[in-house]
């Protein structure tokens, strides 16, 4: 019963999004090496507190968020645009 | 035990008698009775038979904690087991019965296992059958398995109904700034303060009246009502009947509203029971404390019950529940009772463990300082107690004493549950024996009995602290207590070596020696404890004898009960309903259904349907009793002689617009679209990250920076997301804008030799499907001969000269008719999924079956689809040497060596002297090929077709048949050159 706060939406019900994974991976260029995808791809940190997801608002604005979520007590710490431009302009409307 | 009803007194309506069945026979209560209260009234002891033992077991409680009367309610589908007959309200016509015994419960023959009880220790299980006989090794736990049936069946609760589930149950959400749970004098205190604040709340109550202890004290009826009306008229939201069984995250509760199961006869559309998910921002726990028992020999017995359940009984159901009554208490608790109970007209006897008490008994009662129950004897009731007398280096027998109902007060335990549910540690409170709910992080606040304060006024002031906290507000809260003199708590009383069972947890038939095996064998965890002796895993887990079974390891281990600790609590608090988990999502509304524009249509024209996904889509079209076999056969002979359309209306279909959109699916596919010409469709395929094929489908360019992509069916949400996920977080440069348009436009197939005639007819301008205007892989708008406009391609899937024909949703079925007129005219047919199935498999073009996730482009035949040429999406991993195996298993198409024989779908495809292991390959689908004349399959094998060419293997399907011999061709098995569909 995660609560996610939209800056698109508002508040809502973490039952209106679907998990994406590790927000905090740099994915490589498309003709970078293969050990950059495969470390991008499969190596994940098991992370025991505050961790960087991304949550899409699949049944709301369809917009991908940056999570940060803390695995212990499900507490969310903020919650942002994936898209920087978007992040950059809520931010400075903020 | 000689219980009766009194003549006046309680809260029962005497004047509105309630007739009920137990066990087959007619008996009467009255209108506010539980069905506990009615069968005591009318002199019933014994109600159930216990888990084990099948010793008679009776009322041992009032409420949710009961684990005595546990009977069945209702009959056939409707018979619900395990029903706490102490929160089942009587109504006009109930039916229960008892449970777990044969016959009954009054002549059990499965007693006869209590003679053998010492077979039945912690452990019994494990110790007994999983330590197999040397006969039995190397043969698993089979042996183990059968024991464990018979002993289950001897050995259990009540028996759900085989039928399906009559009732229907709802779902429902609401939202409160503060939700209170529990409506006794603290419940009731913290919903008015708040409400009379402004605040939004809601005041849950299991019971079907307000009021908690109030119920039980003849003389707060004043109050109670006050504060009922107070609170009602402060808009209140209460919803009685209500139990709030979990706490979650954010202040999220779960709660069961039982709506009908107190009703004779429900409204024909009322749902039994309302789970609501309700979500507050702050959280009151009212929900009070329970009395717990003492572990002695025969504590068990009918006629032994806690003093708070003796006290409810005779005050709030007017049932004097005997007339010699010892009452036995380790605290000032039950002097209330015993006063009320000899003033009722019973000979009473109160057993103070405490040498010392600064209280008197009322009415006449007897005191008696210093004894502790030591055992209930009497059958299949009691018939008098053993005394002990604590010694100081023991218990020593000291007298006895003539009775037909026992009370014990062992103390109390508040309701920490819920807290506990949020992860609070429950803190040992030495000076009241009990377990407090620590602070919580979250605004969640405990207030009343289930904070430790015993004394209602101070209850009250408790609820108005807690609600004020909750509105954030400062406020203290009243400390816990309110005894005159302490409690001297005693867990166990027996004589040094007693070989008698003393039950700690009566619902699981868990003694004292039980506990006392399990520590002698190196259970000393309670989380071990628990599990080895089921101690608390029962459907009341551990209400009653939670406490004392930590305070007997503590004894054994020589700790103190918090260094010994206790378990977590997890929802839920009482037993709920799958049924009211599941609500109406059930049966049709199990999954969401998805219907094409073309549904209706496809019905008035013989379609049988069936599921791809969340769609309906056409299966075939059964002509003149056709069987399915039949129809699909000549559904798919049909395409190839003439021609058939196809609704295909459920592909997943995705605008891609803007100036980067070419440059995008450039990225995404492994083929090239950044040259892709207007007008010009292009087959392509997308990998995921880790190279494995994600899905496929045709891509049209309408213009410089519109395209239309399809992907397959089930792919297309999966799809939709990616391409979003790409845009947004990896590549949002790219000038690119994604809009979901499956549901605008009514799609259909139309393929065969006759596909350009029976379409051109349909046109407005016959020439602008030609093979000149639209040639093979073109894409033209179109209008039809009635106006409507629309997208032609040519492409195919079933290897003939084919078109896929779009046009808006709303304009489908005028769309379909005329284009039916002309496809009938040729001779052509309707085709559904399964002929359009048997064309692509004779073609070797992959589904989902073949695409399941774990295959790269190579693997599924299409290497050549992959660019040297530029980078995109899971090129760099797709390489990784595991992948690049020449052994890998390859797309292949699979023909029964004896052609006139079958296999299946999902057959191992093994070396004929292979009698195990894992294969060389497997069947993803099978068909009868009109146009091969034979059974033909697609699937996957080591190395690929070239690799088994002339040699046979078996498709192994051992649970369905016996395995067939195949030999393994090409997968491209119809018209491999193609020349049909360029044609």
């Amino acid at each position: 019963m995660i609560r996610i706060s939209c800056p698109f939406c508002g508040p809502r019900d973490h039952a209106e999004f679907s998990y994406g994974g590790d927000g905090s991976i740099e994915y490589p260029a498309l003709d970078a090496p293969v050990q950059d995808w495969h470390d991008a791809v499969f190596l994940r940190e098991n992370i025991c507190g505050l961790q960087l997801e991304t949550w899409q608002h699949v049944h709301g604005c369809r917009m991908w968020l940056k999570v940060e979520r803390d695995t212990m007590t499900q507490e969310i710490r903020s919650v942002t645009p994936a898209h920087p431009g978007l992040a950059s302009v809520l931010e400075s409307q903020a | 035990m000689s219980a009766r009803r009194l003549d006046k007194g309680g809260r029962i309506d005497r004047s509105k008698p309630l007739t009920f069945r137990w066990d087959g026979k007619a008996l009467q209560g009255y209108a506010g009775d539980t069905l506990a209260s009615a069968l005591m009234a009318n002199g019933q002891r014994v109600l159930g038979r216990s888990f084990k033992y099948h010793r008679p077991r009776g009322i041992m409680s009032a409420g949710v904690e009961e684990s005595g009367a546990i009977v069945t309610v209702g009959s056939s589908a409707r018979a619900e087991p395990n029903v706490k007959a102490t929160m089942q309200e009587l109504f006009q016509g109930l039916e229960a019965s008892g449970q777990n015994a044969w016959p009954n419960v009054r002549f059990d023959a499965g007693a006869v296992s209590g003679l053998f009880g010492r077979f039945f220790s912690a452990g019994f299980y494990y110790k007994t059958f999983m330590g197999l006989p040397p006969f039995e090794w190397g043969r698993g736990t089979g042996l183990w398995m059968k024991y464990e049936a018979l002993i289950r069946k001897a050995a259990g609760m009540g028996a759900a109904s085989r039928e399906a589930d009559p009732d229907c149950y709802d779902h429902a959400h609401a939202y409160c700034d503060v939700l209170v749970v529990g409506a006794g004098p603290a419940g009731l205190r913290a919903a008015l303060t708040a409400a009379e604040a402004g605040r939004d709340v809601i005041l849950a109550e299991q019971d079907f009246e307000l009021g908690g202890d109030l119920l039980n004290d003849p003389f707060a009826e004043p109050k109670r009502l006050a504060l009922i009306k107070a609170v009602e008229e402060a808009g209140v939201r209460v919803m009685p009947r209500t139990t709030v069984f979990g706490l979650y995250d954010n202040g999220t509760a779960g709660l069961v509203e039982r709506v009908t199961d107190h009703l004779p006869e429900p409204g024909p559309f009322m749902p039994r029971q309302r789970f609501w998910t309700v979500r507050a921002d702050a959280t009151v726990l009212a929900t009070g404390a329970l009395e717990r028992s003492v572990a002695f020999a025969g504590n068990d017995r009918p006629g032994v019950m806690t003093a708070a359940a003796g006290r409810a009984y005779l005050n709030r159901f007017g049932v004097l529940p005997g007339q010699r009554i010892v009452i036995a208490t380790t605290n000032d608790s039950a002097y209330q009772t015993a006063g009320e109970m000899a003033a009722a007209g019973a000979e009473v006897v109160l057993a103070d463990a405490r040498e010392r008490s600064g209280n008197d008994v009322a009415s006449g009662g007897r005191l008696q300082n210093g004894l502790a129950p030591l055992e209930a004897k009497g059958r299949s009731g009691i018939k008098s107690v053993q005394f002990a007398r604590n010694t100081g280096s023991g218990w020593q027998a000291a007298g006895r004493e003539d009775c037909d109902l026992l009370l014990v007060s062992g103390g109390w335990s508040p309701v920490v549950n819920l807290a506990s549910h949020r992860g609070v540690k429950p803190e040992w409170n030495a000076e009241l024996a009990c377990f407090l709910a620590g602070e919580c992080a979250e605004p969640v606040y405990t207030a009343g009995a289930a904070a430790g304060v015993w004394d209602a006024a101070a209850c009250e002031a408790s609820g108005e602290a807690a609600a004020k906290r909750a509105m954030g507000f400062e406020a203290m809260q009243p400390a816990p207590g309110g005894w005159t003199s302490p409690i001297e708590p005693r867990y166990e009383v027996r004589l040094p070596g007693s070989k008698a069972k003393g039950f700690v947890d009566p619902q699981h038939d868990v003694t004292g020696d039980d506990v006392r095996l399990a520590h002698q064998e190196g259970f000393v965890s309670v989380e071990h404890l628990k599990r080895y002796t089921t101690l608390g895993m029962a459907t009341d887990q551990g209400k009653m004898g939670n406490i004392v079974g930590l305070a007997l390891m503590a004894e054994a281990l020589g700790k103190e009960i918090p260094a010994v600790g206790t378990t977590r609590f997890r929802p839920p608090y009482t037993p709920v309903a799958i049924g009211a988990l599941a609500g109406r999502n059930v049966h049709g509304h199990f999954k969401a259904l998805r219907r094409t524009p073309l549904h209706d249509w496809n019905l008035r024209h013989g379609a049988t349907m069936t599921d791809a996904g969340l769609w309906h889509r056409p299966w075939y079209f059964a002509e003149n009793g056709e069987t399915i076999a039949e129809a699909y056969v000549r559904e798919a002979a049909t395409v190839r002689e003439t021609l058939g359309v196809c609704d295909v209306s459920s592909l997943g279909k995705i605008a891609v617009q803007g100036p980067d959109a070419a440059e995008f699916l450039n990225r995404v596919y492994t083929n090239g679209f950044a040259k892709l010409a207007v007008g010009k469709a292009r087959y392509g395929i997308m990998l995921r990250d880790d190279g494995m094929v994600m899905d496929d489908g045709t891509t049209w360019r309408l213009a410089e920076d519109d395209f239309l992509m399809t992907t397959t069916t089930t792919g297309a949400g999966k799809v939709m997301v990616w391409l979003e996920e790409l845009l947004q977080t990896r590549w949002p440069q790219l000038r690119v804008h994604l809009t979901s348009v499956s549901d605008q436009w009514a799609g259909v197939s139309v393929a065969g030799p006759k596909s350009r005639e029976a379409l051109s007819a349909c046109l407005a301008d016959p020439d602008a499907v030609s093979h000149e205007a639209l040639p093979f892989m073109g894409v033209v708008r179109v209008k039809l001969k009635n106006g409507i406009q629309g997208l032609a391609a040519r492409i195919s899937f079933s290897g003939e000269l084919a078109y896929e024909l779009y046009v808006p949703a709303d304009d489908g079925e005028a769309m379909m008719d005329l284009l039916w007129a002309e496809t009938k005219h040729l001779g052509g047919c309707l085709y559904g999924l399964e002929a359009l199935g048997t064309l692509r498999i004779e073609k070797g073009h992959v589904t989902g079956a073949e695409l399941d996730g774990r295959v790269t482009i190579r693997d599924a035949g299409l290497g050549k689809m992959a660019s040297a040429k530029k980078p995109y999406i899971g090129k760099a991993l797709q390489d990784r040497p595991e992948l690049l195996r020449k052994d890998r298993p390859q797309l292949a198409g699979i023909f029964p060596k004896d052609r006139s024989k079958t296999f299946n779908g999902g057959a191992l495809l093994c070396q004929p002297e292979e009698g195990e292991g894992f294969g060389e390959g497997w069947v993803t689908a099978v068909t009868h090929s009109p146009a091969l004349g034979h059974w033909i399959g697609l699937g996957y094998v080591a190395g690929g077709h070239e690799a088994w060419a002339g040699r046979t293997l078996m498709a192994s399907d051992p649970v369905r048949g016996a395995p067939v011999e195949v030999e393994v061709v090409s997968p491209h098995m119809f018209d491999p050159e193609g020349g049909r569909m360029h044609g």
